[in-house]
């Protein structure tokens, strides 16, 4: 690793003047891959939490909520796995990716489900409503029925 | 603990910790339920998210198996929240 590029990963560790900068004795290229992965968890959390406080309804808070589930675990366990490479670590990886990737859609549309049909959403707020289009057809389609 | 250890622990710890932050008062001031089940299930990403980033930097592997559970049964509240939600319940 260059040290220019260590300048950029770390600006403490940059030297004011001219020339290559030292590197300190315990800097590895491993440690800096696995900080940069472990930033970009954290980022995505940080973001998660802004986007929760700051979006004005349930679906665009999913959308925000997301993204630390998949993504960010998806960094921090690559960062173990730089960490600590051993097959055992690459499978139980593996299968909390699998888990988590079956799970957490499931959770996303069963929310989104309920969201939209106890009116939560904010229609206003919709560029296109599909659904609301669906539904339509269908009623029109069949004949009206008490039930709702 | 290297120096670039050290400023990479302190700054994804503050990022953690404020999403961690923001996580929780939506719970608390959530307008819905569905807010608050969502708000849970960021909480609980963002906790797993640490769990792997303090394994990550201490070089062990002890709470893998905690995040292999976490990610099988996670879904089971925020589905039960949304799958009982009454359809004129306005909390």
């Amino acid at each position: 690793m260059s040290a220019a590029s260590v300048a950029l990963l770390v600006p403490a560790l940059a030297p004011a003047a001219e020339g290559m900068p030292p590197l300190p004795e315990d800097f590895s290229v491993r440690d800096a891959i696995v900080g940069v992965l472990i930033l970009l968890g954290a980022f995505l959390s940080l973001a998660a939490g802004v986007g929760i406080v700051r979006f004005p309804d349930v679906l665009s808070r999913l959308h925000a909520g997301t993204k630390p589930q998949v993504l960010g675990l998806v960094a921090v366990l690559a960062a173990i796995l730089l960490e600590v490479p051993s097959w055992g670590v690459l499978t139980t990886i593996v299968l909390i990716l699998t888990f988590q990737l079956l799970t957490q859609p499931m959770t996303a549309h069963m929310l989104g489900r309920a969201a939209y049909r106890t009116d939560h959403v904010r229609r206003d707020l919709l560029i296109d409503d599909e659904l609301a289009d669906d539904i339509a057809r269908r009623e029109r389609a069949s004949a009206p029925s008490d039930d709702d | 603990m290297s120096l670039l250890t050290l400023v990479v622990v302190i700054i994804a710890g503050t990022m953690f910790g404020i999403g961690a932050i923001c996580a929780v008062w939506r719970v608390i001031r959530g307008p819905s339920i569905l807010d608050r089940a969502l708000a849970a299930d960021v909480l609980l990403a963002i906790s797993m998210c640490a769990l792997g980033a303090e394994m990550a930097v201490n070089r062990h592997t002890d709470t893998l198996v905690v995040l292999l559970i976490l990610a099988m049964f996670a879904v089971l509240g925020s589905i039960a929240i949304a799958r009982f939600m009454a359809k004129e319940d306005d909390s």
